[in-house]
């Protein structure tokens, strides 16, 4: 008979072992899904795994790959200190739609002045923006005891009406004769968040990587990321130690929505270029995703996105090459997280065989 | 605008009807907090059940089959949850996000040849003599049978936590799973049972979307009523009657909503879509939630 030991502490090994095996199950489900498709599931693991990095096209892939991480880890860092806290924020989706249009609002209130200022303003109000949006939640958390994860996720829907009517609205292009979505910011100087297009660098992957600087210092040396982790592991710990529940809420609350307010608008700014009904893809969603994928922790996202990323511009890839159904690649990133998650019972865990009948 | 285009008992009547898929998946998922388990998985398992039974209804050709079909496909997926996080002890707050994200996914993969073809009409099921009534009849007694069915859960559910000697166990393991354990009883077992129950009744409320509501496949057409579901299990503080009270309430928002942007009030469509939503948090905020099930989203190990 199979049962389960508690582990005095996590174990070493298995904390960085278990994503890698998590990794490699989905491969093996993927190809079985993939066969169940019709498809050669060897070629469609190595179209999605292996194509966009080291095919001889990859010199498009790889800037791509920047593209895709960099919303990602933005979005995952912030998530992370929540996650961490036991606050819940499941809502980046909105919040990244927050920082989108308050951001693109900015920029398009200047066109078509140009300036090395607007650039700069609309990024704070971008994180502004999504800062607000998720402050809704956090505040209510705080002050009525109202449950995060429900508020959150319905400011997703709200967020989206929102987006709309701000595309169809406010902030249509008014040269663009009724066509829904606002004016192309990628192409309006002062406003794009390109640095390089065609090496796929904007703002977002510098303001990405200093997240993961600034998240790991915060988390590793810092009394705050202290009480962060504390207040997960021990919420009555915590209160011993000095935290303030609430204000650890808030905190928590901003840094993730602010994040995410940014990350909206990078995008808003450059990749996409401009606010659409549908310019947001999903990244809020997939951000939890790669936020637990990498333990939580500030490097491990950063490797986490960039396979997230990976299955993202392979999935576009086998789309287009092996007429693959874009659903599956979502299929398979639910089944990497349910991997994920399944695995991680060997790390807190050890698994011991037993005769049947010894209690 | 034209308010009096609304006919007042034509409104209650679809209330009624509005509010039977989220009262389906909120009762499933009442039946899986009581026993101490939180899932946050209800809109995958809506949106699977939805598609299970959208694609069973076409082939088969019965709307019975369909929703049977639904039940099933709702409740294995809540199996997966369930293995998850009982057997291998995961997350059940990060397990319930990923059941909803693959759900969508999953739906979004099966529902793929299913796109525009319409469901056949399920017909009414007018209670006799009662439906004659005037005003009370059309509004309580024509509707098709998962109405009734919905209601039926509801109060079966009540009697099984209230009366019943398996319902104090289910309470028992989700107060205090230890207790429970220490005097013998089963609680992975029970709280396996009470998941898949939870799974089988969003799979229901989901094919009610796809087969009398819209009544289409389309992907993503759950459109948050799984969580507005798990706002009002909250809202209900854990009680069956309130439950349906909570979703009477935002079905009635919802078809409000719906009879205003036909009416062409002056407010734009897509701010009178925000309503369900923007009510769900108002209620949320007012209602003092009532006491949680003590053992609420923890994981339960024996340990020896």
């Amino acid at each position: 008979m199979i049962r389960l030991e508690k582990r005095t502490a996590p174990s070493r090994f298995w904390t960085y072992a278990a994503p890698l095996l998590a990794v490699v199950l989905t491969m093996v489900c993927g190809a079985l899904l993939f066969a169940a498709l019709g498809k050669d599931p060897f070629e469609t693991i190595r179209t999605i795994f292996w194509d966009p990095l080291f095919s001889e096209f990859s010199w498009y892939y790889r800037p791509q790959l920047l593209i895709k991480a960099a919303p990602l880890v933005l979005i995952a860092i912030g998530l992370s200190f929540g996650f961490r806290a036991g606050v819940w924020n499941i809502g980046a989706e909105g919040q990244y739609i927050l920082g989108a249009i308050c951001g693109a609002a900015v920029g398009l209130a200047f066109y078509p002045t140009e300036s090395p200022f607007i650039f700069p303003l609309m990024v704070m109000a971008g994180a502004l923006g999504g800062w607000a949006w998720a402050m809704i939640p956090g505040f209510l958390r705080v002050r009525f005891g109202t449950n995060e994860i429900l508020v959150s996720l319905m400011l997703v829907y709200v967020a989206q009406s929102l987006l709309a009517s701000m595309a169809l609205g406010a902030l249509r292009n008014p040269d663009a004769s009724g066509f829904p979505g606002s004016r192309n910011l990628a192409r309006y100087p002062s406003a794009t968040s390109w640095i390089n297009e065609s090496a796929g660098l904007h703002w977002g992957v510098v303001f990405a990587l200093i997240a993961v600087i600034f998240a790991y210092i915060t988390l590793s040396r810092h009394i705050f990321g202290f009480h962060v982790r504390l207040s997960g592991q021990s919420p009555r710990a915590a209160r011993f130690a000095g935290v303030n529940p609430g204000l650890l809420v808030l905190i928590c609350m901003a840094i993730s929505g602010a994040l995410a307010g940014l990350a909206g608008l990078f995008e808003v700014a450059g990749p996409s270029g401009l606010i659409s009904i549908d310019f947001n893809a999903g990244y809020g969603f997939t951000a939890i995703i790669v936020a637990f994928l990498g333990r939580l922790h500030p490097v491990g996202i950063l490797l986490a996105a960039g396979l997230m990323a990976l299955t993202y511009i392979g999935g576009e890839i086998a789309q287009s090459n092996l007429r693959l159904p874009a659903a599956a690649i979502q299929v398979l990133q639910g089944m990497l997280l349910f991997f994920l998650l399944a695995v991680d019972v060997l790390t807190h865990y050890r698994i011991r065989l037993t005769a049947r009948g010894v209690a | 605008m034209d308010l009096s285009a609304i006919n007042p008992i034509l409104l209650l009547a679809s209330l009624m009807v509005a509010a039977t898929p989220i009262l389906l998946a909120a009762i499933g998922e009442l039946v899986v907090e009581r026993a101490g388990v939180l899932n946050l998985g209800v809109e995958g398992m809506m949106i699977t059940g939805a598609v299970c039974g959208f694609i069973v209804t076409i082939n088969a050709g019965s709307p019975l089959l369909g929703f049977a079909g639904a039940a099933i496909g709702g409740a294995l997926l809540a199996l997966v949850f369930g293995v998850l996080t009982q057997v291998l002890l995961s997350n059940q707050v990060a397990t319930g996000l990923a059941l909803t994200l693959f759900g969508l996914g999953f739906a979004a993969l099966l529902g793929q040849g299913y796109i525009g073809i319409k469901a056949p009409v399920i017909p009414k099921w007018p209670v006799p003599v009662l439906s004659d009534i005037p005003v009370i009849g059309p509004i309580l007694f024509n509707h098709d049978p998962v109405v009734y069915l919905g209601i039926a859960i509801i109060a079966g559910v009540w009697a099984f936590l209230r009366y019943s000697r398996a319902g104090l166990i289910l309470r028992a393991v989700g107060e205090n799973h230890d207790a429970a354990h220490a005097l013998g009883y089963h609680v992975i077992r029970v709280r396996l049972l009470a998941i898949m129950f939870g799974g089988a009744c969003a799979g229901l409320g989901g094919a009610y979307l796809s087969l009398v509501r819209v009544p289409q496949w389309t992907e993503g057409l759950t459109a948050g009523a799984g969580w507005i579901a798990l706002a009002i299990v909250v809202f209900a503080s854990w009680r069956p009657w309130r439950l349906l009270l909570g979703a009477y309430l935002f079905g009635g928002v919802t078809v409000l909503q719906l009879n205003l942007q036909a009416a062409g009030m002056a407010i734009p469509v897509a701010y009178l879509s925000m309503a369900p939503y923007l009510a769900t948090i108002l209620v949320l905020v007012m209602m003092r939630a009532g006491r949680a099930p003590g053992s609420l989203a923890q994981s339960f190990h024996a340990s020896r």
